[in-house]
């Protein structure tokens, strides 16, 4: 096992380091500079003088080489400069809004988790009957609907249901609280965002949990434990699902990973001040240093829970590790 | 052979020759996949849309009519009107152009030129192989949205660049699954002997080994519509996509759609029908083309 982790942990280099060398580049391929593009956007003439002083702040003006290398060391040592749009060190800018998007990100793949795997389940048990296509229904529904649109849907009936119940619209709290502070405000505010983005992931999952489970079910050993007169609940729960999870539990940590790419368009619609709003905020106002910084941030998440994915299904399955 | 035996064979040769009618064919199809045909009524349906916009309805989806703003959906507007005045469903049926423009040529593009990295890696091996494939996981290493978000950083906002920003991690992701199909082909000895024969890398590559990996291809450009519309609605939604006035439902469900989602809600319910339906629809279709294609995936 050892060996197979260092094996994946040496992998993850030239991964990263391509990543790092694709994000240095682009923000350099642009013509001109980034100076010259971010001060451009804002009308009017810029003098010499001050684009020399934003070359300078960023370092531009020394070679090449020089700079990828102070990029990357900044990125272990999570210095990334500052936001060319707030002027605040961008490792606090980040930091400020982390935990709000983890926060997201861990409910939706619960949320996605409670979802697709008892409804996978179901879909296989009772293939090809109403059941089974009205699942399967759900699930292509939850890929086809955009999250965004489902967040304005939930907002919609959030809106018409406590002014039909109760007399007076009622919306989530805006402001943010921690989870230990006042765990029912905080949940108040984020279930509706995990929801819209957990359903969305829940849909890819049950598919897969669907289709695993049926080809188990095919195998002999299944055979075997029906002919022997276990209960069919015995055969599911501890022959079948326990070896069909494999294929499902790389599924879902993909998902995480890819969350944070979800979390931009939601964090949108539910006002969220997370990283995903930071990040389409960091776009639209050019600030091109926060762009960079939170490309990287997400290919790393990204890159480690691949990694754990790995080993959690190495862990699972012992013919990957042996192999 | 005896006379009858070969009369029977011959019998059968000829049944087999004669091709059943074209509707019949198309019968059968439709009674075989259901849900295909259903998603290949709905692509249907939004390429008649996009095609005869200005036949199907009769506003300008463009015009700004103040006196008109957040009419309820009625026989004159069919599905309402937005906080401009213009006709929702006017504004959906051009929308099906910009979708569909998004939609085909992102899509045609990210796969084709997938298509030619893929077997071009294969079929080269060694070092290319080696470089291009490592490229490539660090371009996969990129969620799809953070990618295409990082482009229209460097581009800008706008039809074109959102089209560009939807294509680049397109070519990864079909250069991988062609390139598997296109190892196992290129152990065939008919490639052999298109090399004896001296012809030219591009030609074994394009004329020879192309069409034998036409079926994960194609299977990968339908599912790469229904992403790409959902992503330039996800785009435009955030303001980073198509601009305004230029009708795209993503565009359609920004700014008005929330502000008004209480007194107003069909600003915000039909265009968002409409990217749901479409990528369903795409997405059906995809899973029929990939039943047809590669029975191995079936149940997937």
């Amino acid at each position: 096992m050892y060996q197979y982790i260092i094996k994946r942990l040496l992998l993850m280099i030239p991964t990263l380091f391509g990543a790092a060398v694709l994000v240095f580049l682009l923000l350099r391929a642009i013509p001109g500079d980034i100076c010259e593009l971010r001060m451009g956007a804002e009308g009017g003439l810029v003098d010499v003088a001050t684009l020399e002083t934003c070359r300078a702040s960023l370092g531009l003006n020394e070679p090449m080489l020089v700079q990828f290398f102070e990029f990357v060391w900044g990125f272990f040592t999570f210095d990334f400069g500052t936001s060319m749009w707030t002027g605040q060190p961008i490792s606090h800018e980040i930091g400020l809004r982390f935990e709000l998007s983890v926060q997201v990100a861990i409910m939706a793949t619960i949320v996605s988790i409670l979802v697709s795997i008892p409804l996978g389940t179901i879909s296989a048990i009772k293939q090809d009957t109403w059941v089974d296509y009205l699942v399967r229904a759900f699930s292509i529904a939850g890929i086809a609907m955009p999250s965004f649109w489902l967040g304005i849907l939930i907002i919609l009936g959030l809106l018409i249901g406590s002014q039909a119940w109760f007399g007076t619209p009622w919306m989530p709290p805006i402001r943010y609280v921690p989870i230990w502070e006042n765990p029912m405000e905080n949940l108040a505010m984020l279930i509706w965002p995990a929801l819209a983005t957990g359903y969305r992931y829940s849909a890819v999952a049950t598919r897969m949990t669907r289709s695993a489970l049926l080809e188990v079910l095919r195998e002999d050993y299944v055979r075997t434990a029906r002919a022997k007169g276990l209960l069919e609940k015995i055969i599911i729960n501890r022959h079948a699902l326990k070896n069909a999870m494999l294929p499902v539990v790389t599924v879902i940590g993909i998902e995480f990973a890819f969350l944070m790419g979800g979390l931009v368009v939601t964090e949108q619609v539910f006002n969220l001040n997370g990283l995903g709003k930071l990040f389409v905020e960091s776009v639209t106002n050019n600030d091109y240093t926060m762009t960079q910084a939170l490309v990287m941030l997400v290919v790393l998440i990204f890159v480690v829970t691949n990694f754990f994915v790995d080993l959690l299904y190495a862990w699972l399955d012992p013919r990957i590790r042996f192999s | 052979m005896s006379a009858i035996s070969k009369e029977v064979a011959d019998a059968e040769i000829e049944e087999l020759s004669v091709q059943k009618p074209w509707g019949t064919r198309m019968i059968d199809t439709i009674r075989r996949k259901p849900l295909g045909a259903f998603g290949a009524i709905i692509v249907l349906v939004m390429i008649t849309m996009a095609v005869l916009a200005d036949v199907i309805t009769p506003y300008d989806p463009l015009v700004n009519a103040f006196d008109k703003m957040h009419m309820p959906p009625s026989a004159e507007f069919w599905l309402g009107t937005d906080q401009f005045g213009r006709d929702i469903f006017t504004r959906i049926v051009y929308g099906a152009r910009t979708a569909l423009l998004v939609g085909f040529v992102t899509a045609g593009v990210g796969a084709g030129a997938g298509l030619v990295l893929g077997i071009a890696s294969a079929y080269f091996g060694g070092v290319f192989d080696l470089v291009l494939q490592r490229i490539m996981d660090v371009f996969m290493a990129f969620p799809l949205v953070i990618l295409a978000l990082a482009v229209v950083s460097i581009l800008g906002p706008g039809i074109q660049n959102v089209m560009i920003a939807i294509t680049i991690p397109f070519i990864p992701q079909c250069a991988r699954v062609v390139r598997s199909s296109a190892l196992a082909i290129r152990e065939i000895p008919y490639v052999d002997a298109a090399r004896a024969l001296g012809f030219s890398h591009s030609r074994i590559i394009l004329r020879h080994m192309g069409p034998n990996v036409v079926a994960p291809f194609l299977i990968l450009t339908t599912a790469f519509v229904g992403q790409a519309i959902l992503l330039e609605a996800s785009l435009s939604y955030l303001g980073l996509g198509v601009q305004e006035p230029t009708p795209a439902w993503g565009l359609m469900l920004q700014g008005g759609a929330e502000e008004y989602a209480e007194s107003a809600p069909w600003i915000a319910i039909f265009p968002g029908i409409a990217i749901s339906l479409a990528v369903f629809g795409f997405n059906l279709f995809g899973d029929a083309v990939r039943d047809l294609l590669d029975p191995k995936l079936r149940d997937r």
